[in-house]
């Protein structure tokens, strides 16, 4: 068990650092405006790698066809501006719609 | 703060919600694997990151070793360097806020700070998703770590859906309004995607940073 608790530190102490990163340098380093307009870029891009990731596979393969239909679906909901509540609760009612009726 | 924005709450509870669920279920994955209640519970107060709780509890349980579930764990979260400093104008420069607020950092409030267009709403956004989102995620990983496997399979309400649906809404402004924007983000997820069944956990989504090779020079401001 010392050997999970050592795990444990360690995945909190390092997530800790990566997060205190920007928090610590704010307004102490000056970052060259290019470096910010990119570091927004960038948090967008990864967020949009993890929608993709998220919503298309699962443990390195494919998550199957229910989940990315009801994510397309809240997409096309957001793309019409649907409120949030209706985009999202939209995507896992599609989801677990295809489910009940046997799509994976 | 919490007052003065009702839609910031009403939005979020949604997130607050699904967060929840998945919560419990990790708390009842980890007890019904064999891991004593106190790791799930313990581990989300300090470690607080779902992707990388996951996976550090999957590798632990699949006897990959204390070592290897750390390492997946910590490669999973390196992409928080990134949203730290996308974010760190929201969290504020208090000593306690910035110890504090870095805590908070996860991909929900990020985005959720991010869909924000004025200074004030993202600063608003980031503390009222993040406070609620660590109470929530919390009670439901001690609910789920006590109930065991008495909730049942969470696909069946669609809740893995949620979750992309979620960020979808909340980058598409920026995606419609800004081109160099789209077009990184389209190749940063399609090189993401493409590595995908060759690379361990974490690692797709660092590749998507290279989408911004097609960024462009524009707006030295």
């Amino acid at each position: 068990m010392n050997a999970t608790v050592a795990m444990m530190l360690a995945l909190a102490v390092g997530t800790y650092a990566f997060r205190l990163v920007g928090p610590a340098l704010h307004g102490r380093v000056e970052l060259p405006a290019r470096v910010q307009e990119l570091l927004s870029a960038g948090a967008i891009v990864l967020l949009v790698a993890l929608l993709a990731t998220g919503a298309l596979t699962e443990g390195g393969g494919f998550a199957g066809w229910a989940r990315p239909a009801g994510v397309l679906v809240g997409g096309v909901l957001a793309w019409l501006r649907a409120p949030f509540v209706v985009v999202v609760l939209g995507a896992a009612g599609a989801t677990a719609l295809l489910r009940a009726v046997g799509v994976a | 703060m919490f007052l003065r924005h009702p839609e910031l709450i009403r939005d979020a509870s949604l997130v607050w919600l699904a967060s929840g669920v998945v919560g419990v279920s990790f708390g009842a994955i980890a007890v019904t694997g064999g891991l004593p209640v106190w790791v799930p519970v313990v581990m989300s107060l300090v470690v607080y990151a779902g992707s990388a709780q996951f996976s550090a509890v999957g590798v632990l349980l699949a006897g990959g070793g204390p070592f290897a579930a750390a390492a997946t764990g910590l490669l999973l979260n390196t992409r928080t360097v990134a949203f730290s400093l996308a974010v760190a104008e929201s969290i504020g420069r208090g000593r306690l806020a910035r110890l504090l607020g870095a805590h908070l950092v996860t991909d929900e409030t990020v985005a959720f700070a991010l869909a924000q267009t004025d200074p004030a709403r993202r600063r608003a956004a980031f503390w009222i998703s993040g406070v609620g989102l660590f109470a929530v995620w919390n009670a439901g990983v001690l609910l789920g770590a006590l109930a065991g496997s008495a909730l049942g399979d969470t696909g069946t309400y669609g809740l893995d859906a949620a979750f992309p649906a979620v960020l979808v809404a909340l980058v598409l402004p920026a995606l419609r309004t800004d081109s160099a924007v789209r077009r990184s983000a389209l190749l940063g997820a399609a090189l993401a995607l493409a590595v995908t069944p060759a690379v361990p956990a974490g690692v797709p989504v660092l590749v998507a940073l290279a989408g911004l090779a097609v960024y462009g020079r524009r707006r030295t401001a």
